[in-house]
């Protein structure tokens, strides 16, 4: 158990957590906040894990944009203030299959992995990214550029009621 | 550095996206629940490129920021859809959205008819300003 297994430890552990409390949390609001715990937690992870510059941006567009997105959502839906008990349907099969897929998942990889210890590679720096980025990943960046357009004006078009309603 | 302790992480809030997908009612929450999976397959990929030694450094890491921009664009999209379906029904339960409308015609004008003829606050809004927007 080196320093970094223990951060990964503990900021594992407060990811899980607060990730079990956005699945189970009465209050829409609350979810959205657990999940900045979360993403927070993790992009400790990215950091503790070299990976500098996925690590911020984990923080700039998760937790900056999504995380707001998100609660523009709630508050645009009029979700109720409070605690509110008709956010859950019968939890039986859905305990089931979540349950199965994370433990199948964790199985499979400790079975993998078991208790070896790697080193650590040299630091995911902007500019070694970028390096990468825009020598061999050059394609799917452009593509992903364009993707990003298609969801702007796709979005845009979704949420104008006079568009494309033309009867 | 112990590289399964960050893959049972990503394990574990992988299945937790799973069940919060299937447990939620609420779409918002549903997305939400979406953002923790797509977080555990970032995860996922930072540690493998920790881990395994590839041909070209620092892939994993990559194709995490491809996921990052990818929930970017979908989280955007599916605020978009949540908000119309908002104005259509005045709900966002996802098991309340009828998903079999094109076989029955006959069925398919009356909720519609009810969401414009009894229209929630936000809805009646909402095409009150598109209207007086086409009108100007």
């Amino acid at each position: 158990m080196t320093g970094a297994d223990v951060l990964l430890l503990a900021l594992g552990a407060v990811a899980v957590g607060s990730g079990v409390l956005v699945v189970t949390t009465k209050h829409l609001v609350r979810a959205g906040l657990y999940l900045v715990v979360c993403l927070g937690a993790l992009a400790g992870d990215y950091l503790v894990l070299t990976a500098e510059l996925v690590a911020w941006v984990q923080v700039l567009i998760y937790v900056g944009a999504v995380v707001v997105l998100l609660l523009f959502a709630v508050m645009l839906t009029r979700a109720p203030i409070g605690a509110s008990d008709d956010l859950d349907r019968p939890g039986w099969p859905a305990a089931l299959t979540g349950g199965g897929t994370g433990l199948g998942l964790a199985a499979l990889l400790v079975d993998a992995y078991r208790w070896t210890a790697v080193d650590l590679p040299e630091a995911g720096t902007a500019e070694r990214l970028g390096g990468q980025l825009f020598r061999t990943w050059v394609l799917p960046f452009e593509v992903l550029s364009v993707l990003l357009l298609a969801a702007l004006v796709g979005a845009v078009v979704l949420s104008r009621p006079d568009i494309g309603r033309s009867r | 550095m112990r590289p399964v302790i960050p893959y049972v992480t990503a394990a574990l809030l992988f299945g937790l996206g799973v069940y919060g997908v299937l447990r939620r009612r609420n779409a918002v929450l549903v997305l939400i629940a979406v953002e923790l999976m797509l977080n555990a397959v970032n995860l996922i990929l930072v540690t493998a490129d920790a881990t395994v030694r590839a041909a070209l450094p620092h892939s994993g890491q990559v194709f995490a920021l491809f996921v990052i921009v990818l929930a970017a664009a979908e989280v955007g999209v599916g605020l978009a859809i949540v908000l119309q379906l908002y104005r259509l029904r005045a709900t966002v339960a996802v098991d309340e959205i009828p998903l079999a409308e094109g076989p029955t015609p006959a069925e398919e004008p009356t909720p519609v008819r009810t969401a414009v003829g009894a229209p929630p606050p936000a809805g009646g809004a909402g095409t009150g300003a598109a209207e007086a927007g086409e009108e100007r």
